[in-house]
């Protein structure tokens, strides 16, 4: 496959993983934060723990739209799509994430008008089709899905769609990442910055991290051979005691972001005094509404939301796992009672989630991986 | 609303303690992990849900806990145990193959086929995989109020041409009406009986380390090709369905290698699907190789773009076969020199460890796990 296959060539890959083997301090252990969840997934799918020494630890970041979602506005959706007349529509991840109630999937086997689409545009085609209907969109994700919510929303406005709204649950990535420089929990040493978040907001918001608090932060793509470069590109900083922010994603990725995306957000959505992640806790000015001048788009404001903070299930440490105190493993429930089938934590459902992730691809020991590895060549 | 049995988390939970105590003196509690996982995995499989998802019906996980708890728990009988595509059965001392399959593809009719002919095959393929020469067929219909005459004769057309071109016939058949909105349009079910001619004794339990692992052709197609034909993504490609009847194949295979050990077709849930069934049943690990999986280039592409694994996709024309180590290549000429195998190849192999768990060495060089699929990205495929 063009523009894929040439990011996945194993000889490459071999050859990076040498250099970055080679800038290892020994005795010295480097622990890099992949903010989002897409490069938790791609670095599962192809096995690429498998190309790095030991003693780098790839920890898994809070960039899972699905993950931070807390269990309180699940159950806000679930309320909104229960309304007489309502049809909820929801991408496919958000499909199984449960709230205290049961998931969406639950809802819609029980009944409830829950439909799945891939473009918020599809949620306008529906309201269009269903004018006695009230059609509402659950709106997650970072800066990437944000702009096509606004987009969403502003052709709602031109069209006048009175049928049409959203439950605006974006969520702003900076704010996550400072809350997780000022954890105690955790050392880092550097950090895979976020692609597609990149796409719309650039490079420079990370400049905080090099300057402030002295990591390299490496904006990166999510083919696994952009990932192997973007550590090889921490490490070279680290083996240099540099901290800056370097884009090496450049082929997607300007590096003052896309002043469009940025100006049909800020047209649309406002800045929240705070917001809930699920395991993260409230963070101030993490996430965003919809704007006044669109009201009559905002389903908090058009329905009753009942707005009540739940508490995750006791078991569930999806917040160790989201700030990266914890490998997905080390959870208590994980593979056990929390499987991507009966999940009881968010990192469990998305296909970005690091225990998903985990669980679906990554579930062998490393160590014996290696050693079978090394018996064949031997 | 799902129920979690308070019992079932704390179940969990001790037993994570239990090995915690120990965690600081054992080096890795990585394993010990994953041997708790393992246990848990192989528990009771036991329906958690209170009402029938989609997922029931994706042919992953939830489908096969669905069929263990509810339908085996109910009928279980040393026939229906062995979970294969066919029962075979002794009727006054001949050997005959069972196997029944519902057809509820969407849309009816797409690129390379429609429901008639998928209601055909998909039940021919079952009967061929399970080393039967299938004979008679029923039909049954479920149809919906309003539902045009011409695509029922169109489709009864193309039921006719693709048991003519499968050597069977339909021989019995059922009729329903249902309200409009009571159906989408057309439901079809088929049953087979084929007889079991061959000394053959197959089944995935039979796959032994070693043994070699045999796809017959692209994988994906049939899902593919489907998905695009719904217009619900603006995506368009030259692809069409792979249906088509297997039991020509299968007899080729059959005729060169009596020693085959199991063979299966690859509908929902895909190749990956198998993989697993094999893994699990024969209690072996499997290897394969991501490379050495043909998949057309239009279907990567798709499936890359929509994030979704072709491994997980059906296919309605394709076997996986599972053959012992040393008549991989016998198995391979054999296929080869038939129109449907022509892309046959070797994926990858049985192996002693781990059990139970299929491995997926990445085109990368990395290795994953290729679990049963969660969820059902494709709705209604078959």
């Amino acid at each position: 496959m063009k523009f894929v296959d040439e990011f996945r060539d194993a000889d490459k890959a071999h050859a990076l993983a040498a250099k970055i083997a080679a800038l290892c301090e020994p005795g010295r252990q480097y622990k890099l934060m992949e903010v989002c969840g897409g490069h938790t997934h791609t670095i599962y799918k192809h096995g690429l723990e498998d190309y790095l020494p030991e003693s780098i630890t790839l920890v898994h970041g809070p960039g899972c739209p699905v993950c931070v979602i807390p269990m309180g506005r699940v159950d806000d959706a679930m309320a909104l799509a229960a309304e007489p007349g309502v049809i909820m529509t929801s991408f496919g991840d958000m499909m199984r994430v449960p709230g205290s109630k049961g998931s969406f999937f639950d809802a819609k086997a029980a009944g409830t008008d829950i439909r799945m689409v891939y473009s918020p545009l599809d949620s306008l085609k529906i309201a269009r089709a269903n004018p006695d209907k009230r059609v509402v969109f659950m709106a997650i994700g970072f800066e990437t899905t944000a702009p096509s919510t606004a987009m969403t929303i502003l052709r709602a406005a031109a069209e006048n769609l009175p049928n049409f709204s959203v439950f605006c649950n974006h969520v702003t990535i900076i704010p996550a990442i400072k809350a997780i420089l000022d954890s105690p929990d955790l050392r880092l040493d550097g950090f895979i910055g976020p692609g597609h978040v990149s796409t719309v907001i650039g490079c420079r918001p990370y400049e905080f991290i090099a300057r402030d608090y002295g990591k390299p932060v490496v904006v990166a793509g999510f083919e696994p051979l952009d990932i192997l470069q973007s550590i090889y590109m921490l490490m070279l900083q680290l083996s240099a005691r540099r901290a800056e922010v370097e884009n090496q994603y450049a082929r997607v990725v300007p590096w003052a972001g896309n002043a469009t995306a940025l100006q049909v957000i800020g047209e649309t959505m406002e800045l929240r005094p705070y917001f809930e992640w699920r395991g993260l806790g409230f963070i101030s000015h993490s996430a965003l509404a919809v704007r006044e001048k669109y009201a009559r788009f905002d389903a908090e404001l058009l329905f009753k939301v009942p707005g009540v903070r739940v508490a995750d299930p006791k078991a569930c440490q999806c917040g160790e796992v989201l700030k990266g105190v914890l490998k997905p493993w080390e959870c208590k429930v994980f593979g056990t009672a929390c499987t991507p089938e009966t999940p009881i934590g968010t990192c469990m459902v998305s296909p970005e989630g690091a225990c998903a992730a985990y669980y679906n691809y990554g579930r062998m020991n490393r160590h014996r991986v290696r050693e079978a590895a090394e018996v064949g060549r031997s | 609303m799902t129920a979690r049995q308070p019992g079932w988390i704390d179940e969990a939970l001790r037993e994570h303690d239990e090995h915690h105590e120990h965690a600081a003196a054992i080096p890795d509690r990585e394993q010990q992990v994953l041997d708790r996982i393992d246990r848990a995995r192989r528990r009771r499989p036991k329906v958690r849900e209170e009402r029938i998802t989609m997922s029931h019906g994706a042919g992953g996980k939830a489908t096969h806990t669905l069929i263990e708890a509810i339908f085996l728990d109910a009928f279980r009988n040393p026939l229906l145990e062995p979970l294969e595509d066919a029962a075979a059965l002794a009727v006054g001392g001949a050997r005959v193959a069972l196997t029944t399959d519902s057809y509820v593809v969407s849309p009816l009719f797409f690129p390379g086929g429609d429901i008639g002919e998928l209601a055909i095959n998909g039940t021919v393929n079952d009967l061929a995989v399970s080393g039967a020469r299938p004979l008679y067929l029923s039909a049954g219909f479920i149809l919906e109020e309003g539902f045009p005459v011409a695509d029922l004769t169109r489709i009864a057309a193309s039921m006719h041409d693709a048991a003519a071109a499968a050597g069977v016939q339909v021989v019995t058949g059922d009729t329903k009406v249902v309200q409009r909105g009571k159906a989408d349009g057309c439901y079809i079910n088929t049953a087979g009986v084929g007889v079991l001619d061959r000394d053959t004794d197959l089944g995935v339990a039979r796959a032994r380390p070693g043994d070699a692992i045999i796809v017959s052709g692209p994988i994906g197609d049939h899902g593919v090709t489907i998905m695009l034909a719904r217009g619900e993504l603006d995506i368009e490609a030259d692809l069409q369905s792979d249906t088509a009847p297997l039991n020509g194949l299968v007899a080729g295979l059959l005729d060169s290698v009596p020693g085959v050990r199991a063979m299966r077709d690859a509908t929902r849930g895909g190749v990956a699907t198998i993989l697993n069934e094999i893994a699990r049943s024969a209690e072996a690990g499997v290897l394969v190789s991501e490379e050495d999986i043909p998949v057309r280039p239009e279907v990567r592409g798709a499936a890359e773009l929509l994030g979704i694994d072709p491994m997980y996709v059906a296919c309605e024309g394709r076997l996986v076969a599972v053959v012992p180590g040393d008549q991989a290549g016998r198995a391979l000429a054999a296929l080869h020199t038939h129109p449907l195998g022509v892309q046959a190849s070797v994926i990858g192999h049985v192996t002693a460890e781990p059990p139970g768990i299929v491995q997926l060495k990445t085109a990368f060089g990395g290795t994953r796990i290729v679990d049963l699929l969660v969820g059902d990205p494709l709705p209604r495929i078959c």
